[in-house]
């Protein structure tokens, strides 16, 4: 990484912290989600812009780590913090599972299974037999944490929303700087390599079957962790909330924001959580109508999405400097 | 036993409405190897503009025709005008843009019509035929119409120059173009006939499950499995598949898993034929050389 990076990485980093303190609650609760967001898009974009399966179905992933989260806490009592492990785990096996039929599945194929997955979910939610656990159409309510007693001890006083911020953005540190690591390694240019190539791949020495399989385990695990975190932010798991369209929103983000890359995640995120509200003042439909557009204008366009852009921007910057 | 026969004619009916559907996606699958994922929303948005002319005082069959005509024109000018340049790119591109036609198509629907639930009219008597107690007219009705649309796509394909055409296109593009067949527009053709066939699916199911902008998502998922039970590059397979999944989804749902599983036959089916059997029954099995 370079010095320059780092300096953006420093600033960056800094403005996230203080945002909560500049900002009304509502705001703190709305880049909290940009955050879970983020997580979840990072997750996806491993599967599909670094290796190159395509899922429509990752938001029923999100959905059982909201799920996971919801019933540890609702049903068990278990605190907050310790569900995350728990959906993320539960979420590593679901993906792995699912991602060994998905070897026999291609492109387009994958796509279509995944498809079925997020639009039959709800359905599957609601069933009246998982209902003791799930609470039906219903959903559950939980609580929102407080901050801990340690941090009013010290003389910092954060209201609940403000340390929901704090605790999702330490997760997303950790799982971003797990993720930087996972993808510039070994794993991470076997992923790519599949997708650039899966025969030459194969013939030098990967084992294709388990690293895709592995990255559908990882990519799962990465959405259902965020899913945790968005019901601990939410308060609140419903069936219906998990419809096809979270899936397809978390696509949008990854394509605008900016397939194979790790800021990208974080632009996507952005993207999908104010664009909506910003659009919501013309009519209730037009969100969606907006994401269509812009959906087709960057595939047109501009096919590695902002972070594409915004590289192409500071090459073009940098150069100047260099020769004026 | 009763109970299950009418659970069984009542599958055919819904069936039939797959079936015309899983034609539409095998149509353009065949033409493009491409899955259509905004089919449905297709059917969905033309099943609106039915919904409007017959508002407007048109009678039935007018409103029906010109739906069929109209839908058709989009299917050409959405070709034309969306997929075209996104032919020859990256699957994922391709599946992006035909999501982002599936969230425009139903969002635009949204707008214009809102989001309260709408009764569409059948073109059928409220009598059943011959006083049967099995079926109604409408389920009756349904499945006739989608038998005649697949002899009328079957004596297009098969007797007429442009249908020998089209079938030219979509199975060698090369050679096609060198005998001056105009091959894009092959393509946009075959876009506009499953529009056009997805439309008659909407208007046919619209009775059943009421006029809303989501009403085509389950349908669209028992279409993918019937094309790809009957093979996704056989349009009579599809056909067969289709009924085949009406049929499944009514009795499994009715007698084993309940009606609030019904969705999750159609994941299974997709999920299970794709593993076992990628080819369906009737399709061709494709051996790729490395």
């Amino acid at each position: 990484m370079t010095r320059h990076r780092l300096i953006v990485l420093a600033i960056v980093l800094a403005g996230a912290t203080i945002l909560p303190l500049m900002v009304s609650e509502y705001r703190t609760f709305q880049f909290t989600l940009v955050l879970v967001y983020a997580i979840a898009l990072l997750g996806l974009n491993m599967l599909t812009g670094y290796n190159g399966q395509i899922s429509l179905g990752h938001g029923a992933f999100y959905a059982i780590g909201a799920y996971c989260a919801a019933i540890l806490m609702d049903k068990y009592g278990v605190p907050y913090w310790a569900t995350i492990p728990v959906a993320g785990a539960v979420c590593l096996v679901a993906g792995f599972l699912f991602g060994l039929p998905a070897l026999r599945l291609e492109g387009l194929y994958l796509a279509l299974a995944t498809f079925a997955l997020g639009v039959s979910l709800p359905q599957l939610l609601k069933y009246h037999h998982l209902e003791q656990w799930t609470g039906g159409v219903q959903g559950i309510t939980i609580t929102k944490p407080d901050a801990p007693a340690f941090l009013a001890d010290l003389g910092v006083a954060l209201n609940q929303d403000q340390w929901v911020y704090y605790f999702t953005l330490a997760v997303t540190l950790v799982m971003f700087v797990l993720g930087w690591n996972l993808l510039r390694g070994r794993m991470g240019r076997a992923m790519v390599a599949i997708r650039e190539n899966h025969i030459a791949t194969e013939a030098m020495g990967v084992n294709n079957a388990m690293v895709k399989s592995l990255t559908f385990g990882i990519s799962a695990l990465y959405t259902g962790i965020a899913g945790a975190l968005g019901a601990i932010a939410v308060q609140f798991v419903a069936p219906d909330s998990f419809n096809i369209f979270l899936s397809i929103t978390f696509l949008i983000g990854i394509v605008i924001g900016g397939l194979a890359s790790i800021p990208g995640a974080i632009y996507g995120a952005l993207f999908i959580q104010f664009v909506p509200n910003i659009a919501d003042d013309i009519s209730k439909a037009a969100p969606w109508a907006i994401f269509g557009l812009f959906l087709i204008a960057f595939v047109y366009a501009l096919p590695a999405g902002v972070n594409g852009a915004v590289q192409m921007a500071l090459a073009r910057l940098t150069r100047k400097r260099q020769n004026p | 036993m009763d109970a299950f026969i009418h659970q069984v004619l009542a599958g055919l009916a819904t069936g039939g409405i797959y079936a015309s559907l899983a034609l539409a996606l095998v149509m353009i699958y065949q033409a493009t190897h491409l899955v259509n994922f905004a089919q449905g929303e297709l059917a969905m948005f033309a099943t609106y503009i039915a919904w409007s002319l017959i508002n407007a005082g048109m009678p039935y069959w007018g409103a029906f025709f010109l739906t069929v005509g109209l839908a058709f024109v989009l299917g050409v000018v959405i070709e034309r005008v969306v997929i075209r340049p996104v032919e020859n790119s990256s699957v994922l591109s391709v599946v992006v843009v035909f999501i982002a036609l599936l969230v425009i198509l139903n969002s635009v629907t949204g707008w214009i019509y809102t989001y309260t639930i709408k009764t569409f009219p059948s073109p059928f008597p409220e009598q059943p035929f011959f006083g049967n107690r099995y079926m109604s007219s409408h389920e009756i009705g349904a499945i006739g119409v989608t038998l005649v649309v697949l002899l009328l796509l079957y004596a297009f394909f098969r007797f007429t120059p442009l249908g020998l055409a089209m079938r030219a296109a979509a199975q060698n593009p090369e050679s096609s173009r060198l005998v001056g067949i105009r091959v894009g527009w092959m393509l946009a053709l075959g876009w506009g006939l499953a529009a056009a066939i997805g439309s008659v699916a909407g208007m046919m199911v619209a009775p059943i499950v009421f006029l809303d902008p989501n009403m085509m998502g389950g349908i669209l998922l028992y279409a993918f499995a019937g094309a790809l039970v009957g093979g996704i590059d056989n349009p009579w397979g599809a056909v067969f598949g289709g009924f085949l999944v009406g049929v499944l989804e009514n009795v499994l749902g009715a007698f084993v898993i309940g009606n609030e599983l019904k969705l999750a036959v159609a994941l299974v089916l997709i999920i299970g034929v794709l593993t076992v059997k990628p080819s369906g029954f009737f399709g061709k099995v494709h051996v790729t050389r490395v």
